[in-house]
């Protein structure tokens, strides 16, 4: 293999605040996976956030000096990347506008090309890169939650699913009423934590239909969400962020089988490990 | 009927309320998925629905940049055609007008076609004050009407009834406003619909006025438009001898042509059928047949204020089919009445706040009860970007209170946005999530969060920091690349 489909290609990881945080395993394996493919992955320290949070709450003259910094963060790269189909959402359907509505029309031209640039994983993979097979394994049962962000938003349609079905040994089951919200919404989750969990338990039942061992998912907010309802009823079914299950290879399941436990796993984060 | 919705608690409380009614869950549950399903079957025949929606959201823009001169010429046109013109600046003025008319006929009871405008203005409410009586006819409104209910649909006004509830509504009711229920009487649907006829037949018998809304109103003819399912309406729209018809302003369209791409979205968006049963339209008066004396009322009721903000107006192109309803996560589990109005769901989380202000309670709750899911902005026939016009007034009513005594969440935003603006005070405080991280062990997720933050935590396990950010792993592995 002299040529690797992402030979040549310069990506800057958005690792997304929350990613970058709460769940490093998401970002490290984006990098896992951009690197095994040959492409050079740079992480530009300054970014922070996307703002997301607070254009959607109301607050966007707050946002408005982190869509300026993504800009100056982004702008020089040819792509960059980011593992949640929610917050390429937001830069690429509300930067130019937070920035219009706070009367900075220049900065809201450099936003809408900054945007043009900005993929979530599996539009790189698949329209920059061209690859669903990405090498990766892993002998689960897995069923697929289309985020909303993902689906409606940016309209990636089935490509985290074509990048799962090349998974070596993945069993994949359709999870019922797919496409309807799983009741996260950002602060909604909060601000209308009753209705959030209603949207959620139903979700969370659909999942466990599927009799599946992962949940998987391009956005760890709405697995959080998910997830946190699925443990809190004990299911014994786990979540996981699509770059994780496309990061796994075979070699990582010999080494976490004498470890006794599968690799990016609940309980097996390397963070912890390496400090514990 | 309490139709009034004033003195509403917000959203939230009233959908903590609504989400433990079983019943009505069960109710809304069945009855969004039937509708729903029927809606995308029958808008997957067409082979150009997309095209439908541009050019009907077009139609809809022209007459909203133009709506002056737009509604002059309808003025004139309905005048030509014999109909008296009434303008209406908001609800009280439209409800004295309508009440001055009807009681200048001499009667006391008035039959009602399906309107959203008269449920917006309160106008049963304000002809019961004045010792008139309305009969609603449309068979939901019915069952809402004698149940002394609220509506909760656009569409179907009583959706959060099924079978058994209506029929135990009819056969405690009825008897006392009109003729009865058989003495014999099931939840069959059929039986329920024949019991309503023969109720209702009675009424449209004896009335002399009849006040209806207006799906569209043809500015260049002056015809007005009614869709509707049951032929109720226009038993209404052609027996009695005075036809009033209040009608909001943006129900403009510019010629009789642009009905075409209305009437092959508009059905097939809210009942889910290619055609409506019963289209009826009129103009003005047509001397020996139908009604003789006929009156608009164009109502505004906070709708020019919409039309001021820019981005807010394309919520005017609303046609009320209420897809968004059905396909809306939120408004499926929690149904109609927690939006405390006639407009509930994503439109309603958009329309009420623009029509009435963001000064009660209520509404500035409202443009919060989404998930920004977008289910709503895709299904929409004109195009209406809802979840964008969610966030829009969502800014809005943050606005509005700033300058005071900050909130809780005034503060916890302005210190996040202080935190973000600088990457080197960001990893600072990422080293206090890592430390929690290393204190918490081994443990992934924690089941109590304290203040606050227990509104996750009630129902939903927390995830705990990991000992280690992605950014201090990127250094220490990969710091020499940048």
């Amino acid at each position: 293999m002299t040529s690797l489909p992402g030979s040549g290609l310069r990506v800057a990881l958005f690792a997304t605040c929350f990613n970058d945080t709460m769940w490093p395993e998401t970002p490290r394996a984006v990098v896992t996976v951009l690197e095994r493919l040959g492409v050079s992955v740079d992480f530009p320290l300054e970014q922070t956030c996307c703002g997301q949070m607070f254009t959607n709450t109301g607050y966007a003259r707050e946002a408005l000096p982190l869509v300026e910094r993504f800009a100056d963060v982004f702008e020089e790269y040819d792509a960059v990347v980011a593992p949640s189909g929610s917050c390429v959402g937001s830069v690429r359907h509300q930067h130019a506008g937070v920035a219009r509505g706070c009367g900075r029309p220049a900065l809201a031209d450099r936003a809408t090309a900054a945007a043009g640039k900005v993929y979530e994983l599996s539009e790189l993979l698949i329209d920059v890169l061209g690859v669903t097979d990405v090498g990766a394994t892993f002998p689960h049962r897995v069923t697929y939650h289309p985020t909303c962000h993902s689906l409606r938003m940016l309209r990636v349609a089935d490509k985290p699913l074509r990048l799962l079905r090349e998974v070596r040994g993945i069993e994949l089951v359709d999870l019922p009423e797919a496409e309807e919200c799983c009741g996260f919404g950002g602060t909604f989750a909060m601000k209308n934590s009753d209705t959030s969990v209603a949207m959620g338990a139903d979700k969370a039942q659909h999942v466990r239909e599927t009799r599946a061992e992962v949940l998987v998912a391009g956005d760890n907010s709405c697995l959080a969400h998910i997830g946190g309802l699925l443990t809190r009823q004990r299911s014994g079914t786990r979540v996981m962020h699509l770059a994780e299950v496309l990061a796994s290879t075979e070699r990582d399941f010999a080494a976490a089988n004498e470890l006794g436990g599968p690799p990016y796993a609940a309980g097996a984060r390397d963070g912890r490990e390496a400090t514990a | 009927m309490s139709g009034t919705f004033l003195g509403m608690p917000s959203f939230q409380a009233a959908a903590k309320e609504a989400l433990g009614n079983a019943q009505q869950r069960r109710n809304l549950e069945h009855a969004t998925r039937t509708i729903r399903g029927k809606r995308a079957q029958v808008v997957a025949e067409l082979d150009d629905w997309e095209g439908l929606r541009r050019t009907a959201a077009a139609i809809k823009d022209n007459v909203l940049t133009h709506l002056d001169s737009y509604l002059l010429q309808l003025e004139e046109s309905l005048t030509r055609a014999g109909a008296t013109v009434h303008w209406a600046s908001d609800a009280e003025e439209a409800n004295r007008i309508i009440t001055g008319l009807v009681r200048a006929t001499g009667t006391d009871e008035v039959v009602k076609v399906k309107s959203m405008a008269t449920q917006e203005i309160g106008l049963n409410e304000a002809l019961e004050e004045a010792g008139i009586r309305a009969w609603e006819t449309d068979l939901a409104e019915l069952i809402v009407q004698l149940g002394h209910d609220r509506p909760s649909h656009i569409l179907v006004p009583a959706v959060h009834r099924n079978r058994a509830e209506i029929r135990e509504i009819f056969l405690r009711e009825m008897g006392q406003v009109g003729a009865p229920p058989p003495a014999v009487l099931t939840s069959d649907p059929r039986e329920l619909a024949e019991a309503a006829r023969v109720h209702l037949r009675e009424k449209f018998l004896r009335a002399r006025v009849a006040v209806s809304g207006a799906n569209f109103a043809v500015a260049d003819t002056g015809t007005l438009v009614v869709v509707e399912s049951e032929g109720n309406g226009r038993m209404c729209l052609t027996l009695p001898e005075t036809l009033i018809s209040v009608v909001g302003i943006e129900k403009v369209v510019p010629r009789l042509e642009d009905l075409e791409v209305f009437l092959q979205l508009l059905p097939r968006s809210s009942t889910g059928e290619r055609m409506n049963p019963y289209t009826s339209t009129w103009t003005g008066v047509t001397p020996g047949d139908g009604p003789q004396d006929v009156h608009v009322v164009l109502l505004d009721n906070g709708r020019t204020d919409a039309l001021a903000d820019s981005v807010g107006r394309q919520a005017l192109r609303c046609i009320r089919c209420s897809a968004c309803l059905n396909v809306c996560p939120v408004y499926q589990r929690v149904g109609g009445h927690a939006y405390g109005s006639v407009y509930p769901g994503p439109i309603g989380a958009i329309l009420n706040p623009q029509l009435r202000g963001t000064t009660s309670e209520v509404d500035q709750s409202l443009p919060y009860a989404s998930s920004l899911c977008g289910a709503c902005g895709d299904v929409c026939p004109v195009g209406i970007e809802i979840p964008d016009l969610i966030v829009h007034l969502r800014t809005r009513v943050v606005d509005e209170h700033r300058g005071g005594v900050p909130s809780g969440e005034q503060l916890a935003m302005k210190g996040a946005a202080w935190l973000f603006a600088d990457h080197r005070r960001w990893e600072k405080a990422q080293k206090g999530a890592e430390l929690g991280g290393r204190v918490l062990g081994g443990k992934d997720t924690i089941g109590r969060l304290p203040g606050p933050l227990a509104a996750w935590s009630d129902a939903r396990d927390a995830p705990t920091p990991p000992a280690e950010t992605f950014r201090t792993w990127w250094k220490r592995e990969k710091g020499g690349r940048r």
